[in-house]
């Protein structure tokens, strides 16, 4: 029930080139900021990574776009990025865009067991083209598939030894789901902590979806948009 | 004279009631928090998972773990909360935020809306946009009522990609407020100065006007 490693590169020695990962985050808030610099560390290449955001030049998944390690990025808005619309207009990167709430059931039915499920959202516009519509109580919907990964890397504020994860604030966001869609799951932490000491009451992702867990360090919790009281 | 977008901002805020959870959207729309009437409580939804959003921080309490859906740091209010992406467009898509207000480069008169991107240009991705479309729920666009070049915006069909079909119930635009119905835009209310000759020339689609139609009051 140990699921403790000592740190990014053994957490993820195994990820192999063409792997399809999720990377939890909103923005640059909540990103697993270790991990993404142990994935540039490692080299791998042909990455697929499902992640709401693309990060920014020089932070998050920006340092992967730099290094030219993603092959396709599934997301729902990437703004920020002025690497990632380079490789996107010169055709080296895939990107599929997903809207913002069908890309996080997507990733939340997968954790659920649930292949493929029906949403409002999107029907009538672009984004159903070539998907099954269904009528039901009058009104349309899109089936949309689950979305599983070969391996969830997610950051989290509190962890104990045997996964139990708790965050902070609003960096919930795309990790608690991500965190159960993973074939194997990767956890760094803000704080690693002993079991007990988390509230049972209060943990927001059980360790049974969590494969390993490391104590991170070093983070910047860089701000995209620092906004303050006039 | 027409409505800046502070003004824009100001007569939305008249459609706030007590108690209502209210989803704003980037630009003019997140501009209506400031204008809140005294005497009434509304919750914000930020939809990458809180309730309750507050203002902007204090310089000393900015918190790179709390920030809102335009990546902005904010700070959270007594009585809010926070949840996963997935449950908050959950509430979205189940109706129960009561009201969204989103910004639009088209409206037709059916209440199609598009505010997403121009064709022919890379799209960034519809990010949250996409969801309160789909809900059976109250949004109301704040838009100019013309392009930069004099052109409606609220036309007949849109010509852009759609992002929500029949969904939007009113707008309020620089010139006017309007009711969509299923016979088309009904005028309600004239910014102050503003002709109803004047929005009938920059209103391209059908436009229903009832008796003396009133100005707004600010």
């Amino acid at each position: 029930m140990n699921k403790v490693v000592a740190n990014a590169d053994e957490a993820l020695h195994d990820i192999p080139d063409g792997a399809v990962l999720m990377l939890g985050g909103f923005g640059l808030s909540g990103i697993p900021e270790n991990s993404i610099a142990a994935l540039v560390r490692k080299g791998v290449k042909q990455l697929t990574c499902i992640s709401n955001n693309a990060g920014v030049d020089d932070f998050g998944l920006g340092l992967l776009l730099q290094t030219r390690q993603i092959k396709k990025m599934l997301s729902s808005y990437v703004g920020e990025n002025a690497e990632f619309e380079r490789q996107l207009l010169s055709g080296e990167l895939e990107v599929d865009l997903i809207p913002q709430g069908t890309l996080a059931t997507r990733i939340q039915m997968a954790g659920m067991g649930i292949p493929a499920f029906f949403t409002p959202a999107g029907y009538g516009t672009e984004i159903a083209e070539g998907k099954e519509v269904r009528e039901f109580n009058g009104k349309q919907y899109l089936m949309e598939l689950a979305l599983h990964a070969d391996f969830a890397i997610i950051k989290a504020w509190k962890g104990d030894t045997m996964g139990n994860l708790v965050f902070r604030k609003a960096t919930r966001n795309f990790s608690t789901s991500m965190a159960k869609a993973g074939n194997i799951t990767i956890v760094e932490v803000e704080h690693l902590v002993q079991p007990g000491e988390l509230d049972p009451d209060q943990v927001h992702v059980p360790g049974i979806y969590v494969h390993r867990i490391f104590q991170g360090k070093d983070y910047e919790k860089r701000i995209e948009r620092k906004t303050v009281k006039m | 004279m027409a409505l800046d977008k502070y003004g824009i901002a100001k007569r939305i805020a008249q459609e706030l009631q007590d108690g209502m959870y209210v989803n704003l959207g980037i630009g003019i729309p997140t501009l209506v928090s400031n204008y809140v009437p005294a005497g009434i409580s509304i919750m914000l939804q930020s939809e990458n998972g809180m309730l309750g959003m507050g203002p902007y921080p204090a310089e000393e309490d900015i918190d790179p773990d709390l920030i809102n859906a335009g990546k902005e740091t904010v700070t959270v209010l007594p009585g809010g909360c926070f949840f996963d992406s997935a449950e908050s467009f959950g509430m979205i898509r189940a109706g129960k935020v009561n009201l969204t207000v989103l910004g639009a480069m088209e409206v037709s008169d059916n209440g199609d809306i598009a505010h997403w991107k121009i064709p022919g240009k890379k799209g960034k991705g519809l990010g949250g946009a996409l969801e309160p479309g789909a809900a059976a729920q109250n949004i109301i666009v704040a838009m100019m009522h013309t392009n930069p070049k004099g052109e409606s915006k609220l036309l007949p069909q849109c010509s852009l990609p759609l992002t929500g079909v029949r969904c939007v119930k009113k707008i309020v635009s620089d010139l006017a407020v309007l009711a969509i119905t299923p016979q088309g835009f009904k005028l309600l209310e004239r910014a102050p100065g503003i002709s109803v000759e004047e929005i009938k020339a920059k209103t391209a689609g059908r436009l229903i006007i009832e008796g003396e139609i009133p100005e707004m009051r600010l």
